[in-house]
């Protein structure tokens, strides 16, 4: 069995000390550290210089990066004595007529940051632009829709109910049961001090109808559907599929963002009563277990409790919650660039905008209706 | 060490030429790859026999859907045939795509399949990176020499896949298979896509580097003038199996009516048509 791992032997011929190569010089040998430490030290040990003598007739294998590493080894010049046949001198003349350097990087400048800085700016209005322009599309599709509702595309809205809503309710049902259990607990400890317990009912209801359920469901779907939507639609751009509707004169409006924001907007308030439902569950076993307050006594006070205004604002709520969640999975799709790492970007992005939004306009919705069924 | 006596090895390129001439590089034997299940079973090799020698160019043609590119993805490893032997540089096919890979089998896919997050000379530079070992400076110069190897330019190194024409992506995608010096390349369609030019071009550079490296090569495609440009052996798939191989002219009077139909259609008469007189045109 021959020896493959790459070494090199000094020799002393007549004409003087000789490095002889033996082994494989092969990526795929190099790349094996303990080998590649061996040969690179046994490199060092051999400085290239006038008098030194290389070999390489005894090699069984050299190929491109064995033959960089000497002719770098070499300081990129040609040895005086050097023993060599023509394959490997084919592969070195190539080391020699190819190694350049790659253009240097760009060296930091102030200038270019500012630039960068502005063209964030602009990206930014950019954003705000094309999202006006969406929502101003929208608007117009839904007039197109309400004057020929029988050629919408429904079977699209229909599949995106079901895959957006449908498919939602056992995720939100889990996690809202929790979050239920979780605050009746909470609240338990705080209102036994002030032997308050049956005022669970008035914060659960409030804080789950009103706000959390919403905002619980919002946060959900913004991370399971928005996401969908700018993959489906960023996909299709790299794919170029937007671009083979745009020439079968179908318009994007119509048949991509249209079906998604009204099965959305459909959907959410839909989940959001689902979420506070399973909340008001969870709350409701909590609180029966920590503080013996009866699910029939519950019940029977939380309509008391609850102004049925709280209810409608919650809805309205969720329906903008899921237009724009629709809208901003929409946008950061049709921007996708047709390569894959701007697809992730933009889902990245997408959820994040998404889920920020719901928070803004959920504060919005609390300033403006502070007056509003409390 | 033992330092072996230097006349007991044959230099690599030497070995190239010296080999046995009748060394399978792959060998494929008794091959049966059924798709689906039951009733709705697609059977698309039916003991199928494939052997490929070291140093040729063999194409695989054969019409639509009767599994050129499944054939490629077997004797790569990325498939397992459902019946068969599939034998890759002496070793079972599904060994492959193991750690190494890249040092054994080079493989163009038929869009390059650029990593489209990194850079041309990233891309290249890839798995040789991986590796871990070598410094970035060798690992750059490597990766340069393969940039030019291809015919571009050193100040494409730094553009990105999405920038890149066509032909330009399976120059970078060709130097990214190449890198490790890999003794066998699989080519999936490698001028589909090109313009004539382009891909008279492409069929040139294939020619030099196999010229230069010795390389075994087996691609898949449609188009005949890559078909007679580069191949030195022609099979042909038609009937779940290889019906013929040979070289191109023996192929093309081969009597089937895959074989008629391709080669003496007016695409191939086109092909396989001498090339008049430059007064005459």
């Amino acid at each position: 069995m021959p020896d493959h791992t790459p070494h090199i032997t000094r020799e002393d011929t007549p004409e003087g000390p000789c490095a002889v190569l033996h082994g494989r010089w092969g990526a795929a040998e190099m790349g094996v550290r303990a080998q590649w430490r061996a040969l690179s030290r046994q490199l060092a040990g051999l400085p290239a210089s006038a008098d030194l003598g290389w070999d390489l007739r005894g090699l069984q294998w050299l190929d491109h990066v064995g033959a960089q590493l000497l002719w770098n080894h070499w300081g990129r010049a040609w040895p005086r004595r050097l023993a060599l046949d023509e394959g490997q001198r084919d592969l070195i003349e190539r080391a020699e007529r190819y190694s350049s350097a790659p253009p240097p990087p760009q060296p930091w400048r102030l200038d270019e940051q500012i630039d960068r800085l502005g063209v964030l700016v602009l990206h930014g209005l950019g954003h705000a632009h094309q999202l006006v322009l969406l929502v101003g599309q929208l608007a117009l599709d839904v007039l197109r829709l309400l004057r020929a509702p029988r050629r919408a595309p429904w079977r699209d809205v229909s599949g995106h109910l079901y895959s957006m809503g449908a498919t939602a309710l056992p995720i939100t049902a889990l996690v809202g049961f929790l979050i239920g259990v979780v605050l009746a607990y909470l609240m338990s400890l705080q209102l036994r001090q002030f032997g308050a317990e049956s005022f669970i009912v008035n914060i659960l209801g409030i804080s789950l109808i009103r706000e959390l359920g919403p905002m619980l469901a919002a946060i959900l779907v913004a991370g399971r559907s928005g996401s969908a939507i700018t993959a489906q639609i960023g996909v299709m751009r790299v794919t170029e599929e937007l671009d083979a509707m745009s020439v079968m004169g179908i318009p994007h409006g119509f048949r991509l963002v249209l079906p998604r924001a009204l099965a959305l907007a459909l959907a959410m308030p839909l989940i959001a009563v689902w979420t506070t439902l399973a909340a008001l569950a969870g709350g409701m076993l909590a609180a029966d277990v920590a503080m013996d307050v009866s699910p029939a006594y519950f019940a029977e006070a939380l309509p008391r409790a609850v102004d049925t205004a709280n209810l409608s604002l919650a809805l309205s709520k969720s329906v903008v919650f899921g237009l724009l969640i629709a809208l901003i999975g929409c946008h950061w799709g049709l921007r996708v660039k047709p390569n894959t790492q701007s697809l992730g970007a933009g889902t990245t992005a997408s959820v994040v905008t998404s889920i920020t939004m719901v928070i803004v306009v959920d504060a919005l919705f609390a300033i403006v209706f502070k007056n509003v069924g409390i | 060490m033992a330092a072996a006596a230097p006349t007991l090895f044959a230099p690599p390129e030497v070995a190239a030429a010296q080999t046995d001439a009748t060394e399978a590089v792959i060998d494929i034997a008794g091959l049966w790859t059924v798709f689906g299940k039951g009733a709705q079973a697609t059977t698309v090799h039916q003991d199928l026999n494939l052997t490929v020698r070291r140093g040729e160019m063999l194409a695989l043609v054969g019409g639509s859907g009767t599994g050129k590119t499944v054939l490629l993805r077997q004797i790569l490893g990325l498939m397992q045939p459902t019946r068969g032997r599939v034998t890759s540089l002496g070793r079972p096919a599904a060994e492959m795509c193991g750690p190494g890979a890249a040092s054994r089998v080079g493989m163009l896919f038929q869009h390059g399949a650029l990593f489209s997050a990194f850079n041309v000379i990233d891309n290249i530079a890839f798995a040789l990176r991986e590796q871990g070992t070598l410094p970035a400076a060798l690992v750059c110069d490597a990766a340069m020499v393969k940039l030019q190897m291809v015919g571009l330019q050193p100040e494409h190194a730094a553009r990105m896949p999405a920038d890149l024409s066509g032909g330009m992506i399976k120059r970078v995608a060709l130097a990214r298979a190449l890198i490790m010096d890999p003794p066998l390349l699989l080519l999936d369609e490698p001028t589909a896509g090109l313009d004539p030019k382009g891909a008279d071009e492409f069929c040139t550079l294939l020619q030099e580097l196999h010229a230069a490296l010795g390389l075994t090569m087996v691609m898949v495609t449609h188009d005949l003038d890559t078909l007679f440009a580069l191949s030195s052996r022609v099979a042909v798939l038609a009937d779940k199996k290889v019906i013929v191989t040979g070289t191109p002219h023996e192929v093309a009077h081969f009597d089937h009516p895959f074989v008629t139909e391709f080669f003496q259609g007016e695409r191939g008469r086109r092909a396989m048509a001498p090339v008049l007189p430059a007064k005459e045109r």
